[in-house]
C-alpha cells in the first residue's frame, strides 16, 4: 500500500495568492456581467439611426421666400432652421411598420413601391388610375418648407417636395356634389408588417373638406430635402396639411375618393374624444390626456409655444370662420 | 452562502443595476439619444423604474418558491434602484421638459391624470427609501416595517397605470407590466389566504367528540 505523498509546506497555496486568485475571478465575473447587462440594455433600448438613401428629384423649384426674406406670405417657406434629414427619417409615426417611432426606419427599409398606382375616383368627371410616374408628372415638384406639429407634442420643420393637391383634383374635375375628399393607405400585411397587429383599423384612412383639400398649402408630397420620399416618411406619395396635426398627413396613398359626406378617419374612429376630424393645430384645446400649449421642436432644446393653426392662421383661418373650434377639434 | 460570497453577490447586483444609468449618461453625453433625447431619457428611466419595482416585488415570492433564502439580500438594492430611476425620471421631466419651472411642473402634475398616478408612485417610494436601513428596520420593528413596505405594491400599481395612461395607442407593453404585477399580487393573496385558514382552524375550539 502506497501512502499518499506528503504535501510539503512549500506546495500549499499561500493565502495571499489564493486571495488574489479570488479577487481576479470576482473582477472577471463583475466585468463580464456588466458587459452582458449593457448589451441587453442596448438590445432592448436604442434610438433609431442609420443611413437612408433615395434618388435625387429632377427639376425641383426652390421655395420662394417673402419679399423681406422671411416667412413667405403664402406660407410656402417657413423661415426657421430645418430639422436634420437624419431626424426626419428616424422619428416617424407610421404604425403600418412599427408603433415605435425610432424603429420605423429599419422596419420600412425594404418597402418596395415599384408599380405603385393611385386610384382617383368617386364624384369626379374623369376618374382615373394613375401610375405613380404619370401622377408625379402632373406638375413639377416645388420645395415647400413647412412646420409639422405632431399631436403628441413634438414638431419639425421639413423641406418637402411636391405640388398642391388642387392640381390633381383639377385634373379629375370634381362634381358639384363632391364635398369631401377621402384618402386611403395601401393595405398589404406582407409589405406593411405592422398591419398584422390590430392597433388601428387597417387600412389607414383620412379625409379633408373639399375647400381644405383645394387650399394651395395642402401638398401631395413625393420628396424631402430634394430627394424622393424614403419609405418611413410615406413613399411614394403622401399628404401634408401643415396647419393640422401630423396624423392628417396620410402616407403611402393608393386611393383618393371624392365624396358627398364627411368620410371616416382612422384616429377619430380609434378614439373619438381624443382625435377629431378637423384636427387643426390649436394650443387652446388640449388633448384629453396632455397639453397642446407647447411643443418640443426636434433638434432644439426646451419646449416652445404652439401657434394657432401651427402658424398658418393668416392663410387658413377663413376656412373656419363660423365654426366652434372647441367642438370641431 | 458564505459571507464572502454574499458580499460579492451584493456588489454584483449593485454594479449591474447601475449599468443602464451609466449607458444612458454616456449616450446623452455623446448625443446618441435619437431625435427626441428628452423623451427618450424620460421613457427609458420610467421603464427602468418599473422593471426594478417588479424585480423588487419578485424577490420574496421567488425566495419562498425556490427555497433560496439568501436572495433576500438583493431586495433592498433593487428597491433603492427602483426609487433612483423613478427620481431620475421625474428630475429629467422637471429639468428638461418643464425647463426647471416649478409652476408648470406642479400644474401639469395635478391637471394630467397620468401624472397624478406617476406622482403617487414616486411619493409612496420616499418613506420606503428612508426606512430601508437596518437601523430603521430595528426602530420600526419587523411587523410595522413590513406593513409599511407593502406600499411597494401601491407604487407598482400606480406606476403601471401611469405608463398605461400615457401610451397613445399601442398598450401591449404596459399590459405586460400589468400582467406581471397581477401575478405577483395573486401570489401574495393566495399566500395570505393559505396562512389564514390554518390559523383560523387552530383558533377554533375543538368540538368535544360526542361518543356513542
Amino acid at each position: 500500500m502506497k501512502t499518499p505523498d506528503k504535501i510539503s509546506p512549500g506546495e500549499v497555496t499561500p493565502p495571499s495568492v489564493y486571495l488574489n486568485r479570488r479577487k481576479f475571478l470576482e473582477a472577471g465575473i463583475l466585468a463580464a456581467s456588466a458587459v452582458a447587462t449593457g448589451l441587453v440594455y442596448r438590445q432592448l433600448n436604442h434610438p433609431g439611426a442609420g443611413k437612408v438613401r433615395t434618388a435625387k428629384l429632377a427639376n425641383l423649384t426652390p421655395a420662394a421666400t417673402g419679399t423681406d426674406g422671411t416667412n413667405a406670405p403664402n406660407g410656402f417657406h417657413a423661415d426657421e432652421p430645418a430639422t436634420s434629414f437624419e431626424n426626419i427619417t428616424h422619428y416617424n409615426n407610421f404604425y403600418e411598420f412599427s408603433t415605435d417611432k425610432e424603429a420605423v426606419a429599419s422596419a420600412a427599409a425594404n418597402f418596395d413601391t415599384k408599380g405603385w398606382q393611385v386610384s382617383v375616383e368617386g364624384l369626379v368627371q374623369k376618374p382615373k388610375v394613375f401610375g405613380i410616374d404619370e401622377l408625379l408628372k402632373l406638375s413639377p415638384p416645388e420645395e415647400r418648407i413647412y412646420r409639422m406639429r405632431c399631436v403628441e407634442g413634438w414638431s419639425m420643420v421639413i423641406p418637402w417636395a411636391g405640388f398642391s393637391l388642387s392640381k390633381l383634383l383639377e385634373a379629375v374635375q370634381p362634381l358639384d356634389t363632391a364635398k369631401y375628399v377621402a384618402f386611403e393607405t395601401l393595405l398589404d400585411t406582407s409589405r406593411m408588417p405592422g398591419q398584422r397587429d390590430n392597433v388601428l383599423n387597417w387600412p389607414y384612412v383620412e379625409g379633408l373638406r373639399l375647400d381644405e383639400a383645394m387650399h394651395p398649402l395642402t401638398l401631395l408630397a413625393s420628396g424631402i430635402y430634394g430627394n424622393a420620399l424614403p419609405p418611413q416618411d410615406g413613399a411614394p406619395i403622401r399628404l401634408v396639411v401643415p396647419w393640422k396635426y401630423g396624423f392628417k398627413g396620410i402616407k403611402s396613398i393608393v386611393k383618393i375618393k371624392l365624396v358627398a359626406a364627411q368620410p371616416r378617419t382612422t384616429w377619430n374612429e380609434a378614439a373619438p374624444n381624443e382625435y377629431g376630424f378637423y384636427a387643426n393645430v390649436n394650443p387652446e384645446v388640449d388633448h384629453p390626456r396632455w397639453s397642446q400649449a407647447t411643443e418640443q421642436r426636434i433638434g432644439a432644446s426646451g419646449r416652445r409655444p404652439t401657434l394657432p393653426f401651427n402658424g398658418y392662421a393668416d392663410q387658413v383661418e377663413h376656412l373656419y370662420a363660423d365654426m366652434d373650434l372647441r367642438k370641431n377639434f | 452562502m458564505t459571507d464572502k460570497n454574499l458580499r460579492f453577490a451584493r456588489l454584483l447586483v449593485l454594479v449591474n443595476c447601475a449599468v443602464p444609468a451609466v449607458l444612458l449618461g454616456w449616450d446623452a453625453w455623446h448625443h446618441q439619444l435619437g431625435a427626441n433625447p428628452v423623451n427618450f431619457a424620460i421613457l427609458t428611466t420610467g421603464l427602468l423604474a418599473l422593471i426594478f419595482l417588479m424585480l423588487t416585488l419578485a424577490v420574496t415570492p421567488l425566495r419562498k418558491l425556490s427555497g433560496w433564502n439568501w436572495i433576500i439580500f438583493a431586495r433592498r438594492t433593487l428597491g433603492l434602484y427602483a426609487f433612483f430611476y423613478a427620481s431620475l425620471h421625474f428630475l429629467i421631466f422637471f429639468c428638461f421638459d418643464r425647463s426647471f419651472s416649478v409652476s408648470s411642473t406642479l400644474s401639469e402634475m395635478v391637471k394630467r391624470q397620468y401624472l397624478i398616478y406617476g406622482s403617487i408612485g414616486l411619493f409612496v417610494m420616499v418613506p420606503l427609501a428612508v426606512t430601508s436601513t437596518n437601523a430603521m428596520i430595528k426602530r420600526l420593528g419587523g411587523k410595522r416595517w413590513r406593513a409599511l413596505h407593502r406600499l411597494a405594491y401601491v407604487a407598482g400599481i400606480a406606476g403601471v397605470i401611469h405608463y398605461y395612461m400615457q401610451t397613445k395607442k399601442d398598450v401591449r407593453q404596459p399590459l405586460v407590466f400589468m400582467a406581471i404585477l397581477a401575478l405577483l399580487l395573486v401570489y401574495r393573496l393566495v399566500e395570505y389566504w393559505g396562512q389564514r385558514k390554518p390559523a383560523q382552524a387552530a383558533a377554533m375550539p375543538v368540538k368535544p367528540k360526542t361518543g356513542a
